[in-house]
């Protein structure tokens, strides 16, 4: 078992969120997460160009990087988070360019010492996968795709294979921030997405709110929250952690109980 | 071995990559219409109708041929070899992006898209797109960025004529870059009844093939002229790379002749030791906007900005078959500085009685350093690919001119 099959294996959904690395206090907002309940930290890698992402997380990516949050800096706090959470799953999330620019092989090692157990990459869909895929598996560290509105029955297998750890299904045809998609089609593209596949499949993109969350719980293995919380570290600097506390147990008292 | 695998006209594989650059670095909602796109446009290469109405388009819409003229006076002006000029700048809306745009548009249409969106940096390209959906009746969006707006203003008051809906993005720096960006976010967000029309060489596969080939009609129109008029082949050639699509347009009918020279000329902005454009002399490979390929960044791969005198070189990256032909070696790369193309601009205006646009000037004002080079018999073709107009401003302001 490894930490992120563990936070799928509980009798109930897992809730996953989200924060910018090296926007606001990133490691108390880090402990705000963990002590409201969450399940999954997905870590942001901060990048100049965040195509597939909203004005929230465009504005945390640039908050960082105008501080000078350097490659190092990520890597740093994601080690720091292990040594305080010896046992909560943490799954980088950016895009290609940072992560193969020293090779790929440079940073799954990086990635590995400072306890990530898997990653997400936006821009790089199964076809290009050797060029961060194989460098990844080498040091057992979970490849999370994504799948979305678009993947259909033809690409769904492509997008299965080397994917571990949980899928990621991005509810809407669109960036991060966007309005979520209404829940039978969720449902459906789940279930389908499921008779394809035994690993967890996690639900994201739009999810505000703990009623949305638990509506999605009910029909998925976890459910995904971001620009919710980053909104919060941007909009609250300093006192962010309180906030982000406040919605995350929220957020996972709803998802924990969802299926009663 | 057969000729084939001596060609350098084969790129790219069926993956995409053009050697190690190119291929489709996009987020997998926009993957599948990638592939879409490419089977689209394997059938249209493959339709004689599609080419027909393409050719027909091109000569009684854009103006093509262009013209293949000969620079007797700046020949004479600077002391080498024969300077000749493919007159692009004299295609409908006054440069080559008009080309590209009406093949795409065409393939939108086969695909059966009903509106159309692009990015733009001078608005040259937005200009030519908002022209070919004036002419085909579809509505259009253009993404530039909110610091170009405000310094390409005729542009934009064009591009609103033609109908166009302008939205001035203002992530990032707010230039072509940032413009892509929204124009990416834009599109993942309407994938079933949206076209992008990518203005250049660059992009997810299959657009450096696709803009490629319906901006190779330069080449390959003055290769037929070149020979027809002179009875060979030029010696050199020559064009500005903003992302490259002029150039490649030129350069590729000619890359099997092995006794052509090709040069391409990036933009050196202030110099290459201060802010600069020239992805290929100052950059590294890494992937950015769906391809692999030379961009300027820091040792973090975060993107770092360009400069530019000329908005439409004015960007960090380089289409992918650029990355592959420089390590290859099949074409040579400089650089100009933003100075040296304001010098080539007005020595082109006061020769030859034309105008240029500030990306050509940059070729210009390589093609000035070469031409004392070389012998007086040797050949020199530069593309002319973009008329001044729409640069007088900023040529003002750099003179120091009140207008
Ligand atoms: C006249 C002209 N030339 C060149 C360029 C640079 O693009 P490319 O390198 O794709 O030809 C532009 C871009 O706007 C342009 O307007």
């Amino acid at each position: 078992m490894t930490r992120l099959s563990n936070a799928f294996a509980k009798p109930h959904p897992a809730l996953v969120c989200f924060l910018t690395a090296g926007d606001g206090d990133t490691a108390a907002n880090l402990d705000a997460l963990v002590a409201g309940g969450a399940d999954v930290i997905e870590l942001g890698m901060p990048f100049t160009d965040p195509m597939a992402d909203g004005p929230a997380i465009q504005e945390a990516n640039l908050r960082s990087l105008s501080k000078g949050t350097t490659t190092r800096d990520v890597l740093l706090i994601a080690n720091e988070f292990r040594d305080r959470h010896p046992d909560v799953p943490l799954v980088l999330m950016g895009y290609a360019n940072p992560m193969i620019v020293r090779g790929p092989e440079w940073f799954a090692a990086e990635a590995k010492g400072a306890g990530v157990d898997g990653v997400i990459c936006v821009d790089i869909p199964p076809e290009e996968d050797p060029e961060l895929g194989p460098a990844l598996r080498a040091q057992g560290i979970d490849l999370i795709r994504l799948a979305t509105p678009t993947t259909d029955a033809a690409r769904l297998p492509a997008v299965l294979d080397g994917s571990s750890g949980f899928l990621y299904y991005v509810s809407v045809a669109g960036i991060t921030g966007m309005q979520q998609a209404a829940v039978d089609s969720i449902e459906a593209n789940v279930s389908r997405i499921k008779q394809s596949t035994d690993i967890p499949v996690a639900v994201g993109f739009g999810v505000r709110t703990p009623e949305q969350a638990a509506e999605i719980a009910k029909v998925s293995d976890g459910v995904v929250v971001g620009s919710a919380l980053v909104e919060l570290v941007g909009k609250h600097g300093e006192d962010a952690p309180a906030k982000i506390l406040e919605l995350t147990s929220a957020l996972a008292e709803a998802v924990h109980s969802a299926r009663g | 071995m057969n000729t084939q695998a001596n060609s350098f006209r084969t790129q790219p594989d069926e993956r995409g990559h053009f050697g190690q650059y190119g291929g489709r670095y996009v987020a997998e909602t926009l993957m599948p219409l990638i592939l879409d796109l490419e089977k689209a446009y394997d059938e249209a290469k493959a339709d004689p109708a599609f080419h027909a109405q393409f050719d027909d388009l091109l000569e009684h819409y854009v103006g093509r041929p262009s013209p293949l003229y000969f620079a007797e006076r700046l020949t004479e002006a600077l002391g080498g070899a024969q300077i000749w000029f493919k007159r692009d700048e004299l295609n409908h809306t006054g440069a080559h992006k008009i080309n590209n745009c009406v093949g795409q548009i065409l393939l939108a249409m086969r695909m059966g898209k009903t509106r159309i969106i692009a990015e733009t940096g001078a608005g040259q390209h937005g200009v030519a797109t908002a022209t070919v959906c004036a002419r085909f009746g579809l509505p259009c969006t253009i993404f530039m960025g909110a610091t170009d707006v405000s310094r390409q203003q005729p542009n934009v008051f064009r591009m609103k004529l033609l109908g166009a809906e302008v939205v001035p993005v203002t992530s990032g720096a707010a230039t072509l870059k940032d413009a892509m960006n929204e124009a990416l976010r834009h599109w993942v967000a309407h994938v079933h009844d949206t076209f992008y029309i990518i203005g250049t060489a660059a992009g997810p596969h299959p657009y450096p093939e696709l803009v490629r080939d319906f901006q190779s009609v330069i080449g390959k129109e003055a290769r037929a002229q070149m020979l027809s008029r002179t009875g060979r082949l030029p010696d050199l050639l020559v064009a500005a790379i903003g992302g490259g699509s002029n150039a490649i347009g030129l350069f590729h009918p000619f890359l099997d002749d092995p006794e052509v020279k090709m040069l391409g000329v990036e933009a050196a902005g202030h110099g290459l030791d201060k802010e600069h454009a020239a992805s290929l002399a100052g950059g590294v490979p890494g992937v950015l906007h769906g391809n692999k390929t030379y961009l300027l960044q820091d040792e973090d791969g975060q993107i770092t900005e360009a400069h530019s005198i000329s908005a439409g070189l004015d960007y960090p990256g380089i289409g992918p078959e650029h990355a592959w032909l420089k390590d290859i070696g099949r074409v040579d790369y400089t650089s100009v500085t933003d100075d040296e193309a304001l010098e080539a601009f007005q020595l082109l205006c006061r020769t030859e009685g034309i105008i240029p646009a500030l990306e050509p000037s940059h070729a210009i004002a390589a093609v000035a350093k070469k031409a004392r080079e070389l012998p007086d018999d040797a050949i020199i073709l530069a593309n002319l690919c973009g008329r001044g107009d729409k640069d007088i401003f900023t040529v003002a302001d750099a003179l120091g001119v009140e207008m």
